[in-house]
């Protein structure tokens, strides 16, 4: 038992699923394993804020009963980690914030539920940017999380800590969340796939909102097989979300075995021209090839308004959380200031010292583009210039099936490299955030290196075409074995 | 620069944050590097472009108007330091 248990952390979902049902091993010991490697590692990596270690071997031990008894559901025994911006009932979810560092929701997030009730056992709550509001973890109140390719590197944001631990093979899968980028890009700098579904696609009831039109939950793992096995758990109609699509729930997985023969690219030539680091762009190109090779065809493609996209993004995305974070009163729950003088002095004291810097920055750049006599030149325009941009996603999918291109500019950067200047840190974002605006479903998937640093490639597909990117990414991963590389020192 | 101390003061009491003043010289120059960096949008033409409010143009759901919320209110008030008899405390708002 000891030599297949060492073995255990290496593997992915799918393979752990079958190990337990031919009882090769229990779900306790699968979670003792990968709680003595989070123990053994995240001293250096700082990707968890709360381990449950206690109540996941509990839970555990109750799975491995269950399924002797039969009674065991599509991820019973299953080890997951939730984005700490998932609510969690009885548990502490900070959103990575001073706001809520005592937080102890009441309820379970949708995501959460479902999870749970399909059988996953969960081990901890993973750090992340300051209500995913980074595109480098650094403005999580409980410290930057380290990238295990390079620990004075970033492993990206805002899903940072849940990209982490499963590069450093702590856990096999965790969710996260994509608001501009916050699950690709954290993948593409830590060589694990993540998946941003369609906007509507997997419930918002219970992840704490940051921009209502943009957000959607999804999932960090190594295989694009084991993303569709969970989207397989998670998604679906929740009358708890107001914006919830009712739209039917294929079997993610049985869709993988689509073939590439015939399936139409599209690239857009203007990812390649400027901004993109060389060898990145080369890597990118490289993947695109294979996929050629395996019989797809790659058509270019045009988005005139590509280029907009950024600022379009932060517009909306800011105005959105400047109303949501409204909520934070220090009155109800989170950080409340001691000794205010009126109940004015005590919100803005409350607010101002449990918000961060980037925080408190983008609650005021969205009030002041919604504030009076501003709405119309930048609220309202943005919202216009996001119609066009979701337009030319549009025209480019009546000439391709999906869209494939680069997810990040360059390979994983110094933290600290770009906390300095607001602007640089968001066009790193450039890739990512058009699919966000337009609520599409995006992908990112290994497809190489750049001095030792992993490079991601994005595929796009239209609205509700998961089934495509998931299986094009999982064919892709056929024929290569970049995800199969693991960092040094977490074999 | 596009704002100045006093706009950027007028938009942190509409947002309700309190700046310390030691920040607030940084504040002003990152805030309006960010409002400039927006700028861009407005050379865009957009005459006959309806705002895009919902990325699936979707309309807004209802629902039959019944209750479906179940008093939590001690569970939930378990998140406030302040509370008594089952009310929030907050400093005196009347005379």
């Amino acid at each position: 038992m000891v030599g297949q248990q060492q073995a255990l952390h290496t593997q992915t979902l799918a393979e752990l699923a079958k190990g337990l049902l031919n009882a090769e091993f229990s779900s306790y010991e699968l979670v003792e394993c990968l709680l003595s490697r989070i123990e053994e590692h995240d001293s250096s990596l700082n990707a968890f804020i709360s381990v449950m270690a206690e109540q996941a071997l509990t839970d555990a031990a109750a799975s491995d009963k269950a399924r002797a008894k039969g009674e065991v559901g599509l991820l019973g025994g299953l080890p997951i980690v939730h984005k700490d911006i998932f609510c969690t009932k009885g548990i502490l979810t900070t959103c990575g914030s001073r706001m809520l560092e005592n937080f102890i929701s009441p309820y379970d997030a949708s995501v959460v539920e479902q999870l749970s009730s399909a059988g996953a056992v969960i081990l901890g709550k993973t750090n992340m940017d300051e209500f995913a509001m980074g595109s480098s973890n650094e403005t999580s109140y409980f410290g930057p999380v380290r990238n295990p390719w390079d620990i004075e590197r970033t492993p990206g944001g805002s899903s940072g800590g849940s990209a982490a631990a499963v590069a450093a093979r702590l856990v096999p899968v965790a969710t996260g969340t994509d608001t501009g980028g916050s699950i690709r890009q954290p993948a593409a700098l830590t060589n694990t796939v993540g998946l941003k579904p369609t906007y509507g696609r997997v419930s918002r009831y219970g992840m704490i909102a940051f921009a209502s039109s943009l957000d959607q939950a999804g999932v960090i793992t190594r295989t694009a097989e084991d993303a569709a096995m969970l989207l397989t758990a998670m998604a679906g109609f929740d009358e708890r979300d107001s914006t919830s699509v009712d739209h039917p729930v294929p079997d993610y997985v049985e869709s993988l075995t689509r073939p590439l023969q015939g399936l139409r690219i599209g690239i857009i030539q203007q990812h390649f021209d400027s901004g993109l680091d060389e060898k990145c762009a080369s890597r990118v190109k490289d993947a695109l090839n294979v996929l050629e090779q395996q019989g797809a065809s790659l058509i270019e493609i045009d988005l005139p308004n590509l280029d907009l996209s950024v600022p379009t993004y932060y517009v909306v995305a800011t105005a959105e959380c400047s109303s949501n974070l409204s909520r934070f009163d220090g009155v109800r729950f989170g950080y409340r200031a001691d000794d205010a003088k009126d109940l004015l002095d005590l919100y803005c004291r409350s607010r101002g010292n449990g918000f961060g810097v980037e925080v408190k920055r983008r609650i005021m750049t969205g009030t002041y583009v919604l504030s009076a006599g501003y709405y119309d030149a930048y609220y309202l325009k943005a919202q216009k210039v996001r119609q066009l941009i979701s337009q030319d996603f549009k025209n480019a999918f009546e000439k391709v099936d999906v869209i494939a291109g680069p997810t990040t500019p360059t390979p994983a950067f110094p933290l600290g490299d770009k906390m300095d200047n607001p602007i640089t840190m968001y066009l790193n974002d450039i890739y990512t955030i058009g699919v966000n605006l337009a609520g599409l479903p995006g992908i990112s998937v290994p497809c190489g290196f750049v001095d030792d640093l992993p490079v991601g490639l994005q595929i796009i597909g239209p609205h509700f075409a998961e089934e495509t990117i998931l299986a094009c990414a999982h064919q892709y991963q056929q024929y290569t074995n970049w995800h199969q590389r693991c960092p040094e020192g977490y074999e | 620069m596009s704002l100045n101390k006093e706009l950027v003061q007028h938009i942190a009491t509409l947002a309700r944050l309190q700046l310390e003043e030691d920040d607030f010289d940084d504040v002003v120059v990152k805030l309006s590097s960010i409002v400039d960096f927006f700028d861009q949008l407005q050379q865009i033409p957009t005459d006959n472009v309806e705002p895009m409010a919902h990325p699936l143009h979707q309309a807004q759901r209802l629902h039959p108007d019944v209750v479906t919320e179940i008093n939590e209110r001690d569970a939930i008030q378990t998140n406030s330091s302040t509370v008594q008899d089952g009310f929030y405390l907050v400093p005196k708002v009347i005379e």
